[in-house]
């Protein structure tokens, strides 16, 4: 689906993040060489367990990320609470104190409009399960970037009206079940 | 035919020309802040003012003066909460504090205050442990405007929850309610809380050394600086710094890799405040 390799994946989650989240990051192999960069939406004021949770059952590194961090493949970046995450053009990651955006602080459209701007057509963005419509315009800056878009399948989602809204504002994007995600990872 | 670039790195020199533009005539140096962000807010702006492109927003706030505080408005914009991250002022209370209150006056100083949340937190703190009237708060920023909202000390009262539990998780020995009168869906701190503040215009890019500071707190301002511009800031905290002076930073923000980190020691480690070391 992407022309030339794949440089980095940005994947969004929100209501039911940590169910979904557990099935794809364990899955994949040490090997696995790619960054991947993960804005879930969580409460402000509380220290975030989603890394160290997921590290503990996953071959590939999870780390909170810290700012001006430089990106490293095979590793697995979380947004800090009360945070927005964005990727610099020089494929490093920042941390922003902005406004909230539809309510969130980190926001899925804040890291997503960064990568795509800092990967472009290297890019493949993935929209999980969640309830609200964070996520969508960040995949369109994706897509008009080059890059590839996938949104979980709404039906199979634990909440579906993300992975919707993100649908109803990039029509072009594969939709697919998180089995159909994970082997779809395995090849990039 | 020699190829056209594509439209994002068009995007990319407008951005790069409109901060030379900003430096060159008003001395506002953007030019070494983390770039997504600013990105971000400048198409922000660009969208929310109605122009086409960067170039025409470039030309009018080189041409018309007016344009500059409000481009500024979105170049500056930084969302705080009174007593943000309450851990971090219950150990300035209760480990930082102590060491203040052997000094017979204190300076404070409160670098990047936006819009004041952060001062407010840190007069009513110092208030409660009867440092306050031993104290001079320096509040700076880059943004006049900023300024003025942090000497207004208005906020929202849809804020007032948020600030209160904070404060109370801080370890608060009073009730914020103590600190402000509430009207028509507003809060107004104070003035008495401004007694002992200086609001003044400080560039932490291109300004030299403050003053000798017993406290510098500089929370959520370096992450907008890509590293160089960090390194500066943070050489500038440790020159305005008395010897055994504090730095307190944000949470995610940290001395590991600056060049200055040799010159600091951790004080509370998980919370960011350093001390600075003895000569």
């Amino acid at each position: 689906m992407t022309e030339g390799r794949a440089q980095a994946i940005v994947i969004g989650a929100s209501a039911g993040a940590l169910e979904a989240l557990s099935v794809v990051l364990p899955a994949l192999p040490a090997t696995f060489d790619l960054p991947i960069i993960v804005v879930v939406h969580i409460p402000p004021d509380k220290r975030s367990f989603l890394a160290e949770l997921l590290q503990a059952k996953s071959k590939i590194r999870v780390l909170e990320a810290d700012d001006k961090e430089p990106i490293c493949g095979g590793t697995a970046y979380f947004a800090p609470p009360n945070y927005h995450l964005l990727v610099e053009a020089n494929k490093s990651l920042s941390l922003s104190s902005e406004e909230a955006v539809l309510f969130s602080r980190p926001s899925i459209d804040v890291l997503f409009e960064s990568a795509a701007d800092a990967y472009g057509a290297g890019l493949i963005a993935i929209v999980l399960t969640g309830a609200n419509q964070d996520g969508a315009s960040g995949l369109r800056a994706v897509v008009n970037a080059g890059g590839t878009a996938i949104v979980q399948t709404p039906k199979a989602a634990f909440a579906s009206a993300m992975p919707e809204a993100a649908i109803t504002m990039c029509p072009t994007a594969h939709i697919m079940s998180l089995d159909a995600i994970l082997s779809f990872l395995h090849e990039v | 035919m020699k190829e056209i670039p594509a439209p994002e790195k068009i995007e990319d020199i407008e951005i790069r020309l409109l901060l030379e533009a900003l430096y060159v005539r008003y001395h506002y140096d953007f030019r070494n802040y983390a770039m997504a962000s600013i990105k971000r807010r400048l198409r922000q702006a660009r969208e929310q003012l109605g122009f086409a492109t960067i170039s025409a927003l470039q030309e009018s706030v080189l041409h018309d003066t007016q344009m500059l505080p409000r481009l500024l408005g979105y170049l500056t914009i930084q969302v705080s909460e009174m007593f943000r991250d309450p851990s971090y002022f219950q150990a300035i209370r209760e480990q930082v504090v102590p060491h203040l209150r052997t000094y017979p006056s204190l300076k404070i100083w409160i670098a990047g205050c936006s819009g004041g949340e952060e001062l407010y937190s840190l007069v009513i703190l110092f208030r409660e442990e009867g440092l306050e009237s031993r104290t001079i708060f320096y509040a700076t920023d880059i943004s006049q405007e900023a300024l003025r909202t942090a000497e207004a000390g208005v906020y929202t009262l849809d804020r007032i929850q948020l600030f209160t539990e904070n404060h109370r998780k801080s370890g608060g020995k009073s009730s914020l309610s103590d600190y402000y009168n509430a009207a028509y869906g507003r809060a107004s701190f104070d003035k008495t809380l401004r007694q002992n503040v200086v609001f003044s215009d400080h560039s932490l890019v291109t300004d030299a050394v403050f003053g000798e500071m017993h406290l510098v707190s500089c929370r959520n301002v370096l992450i907008y600086f890509d590293r160089p511009l960090q390194d500066r800031a943070i050489g500038l905290f440790k020159h305005s710094l008395a010897r055994k002076g504090f730095l307190g930073l944000g949470a995610k923000e940290s001395l590991r890799f600056s060049a200055h980190s040799g010159s600091f020691k951790d004080f509370v480690r998980e919370e960011k405040i350093y001390q600075r070391a003895g000569e």
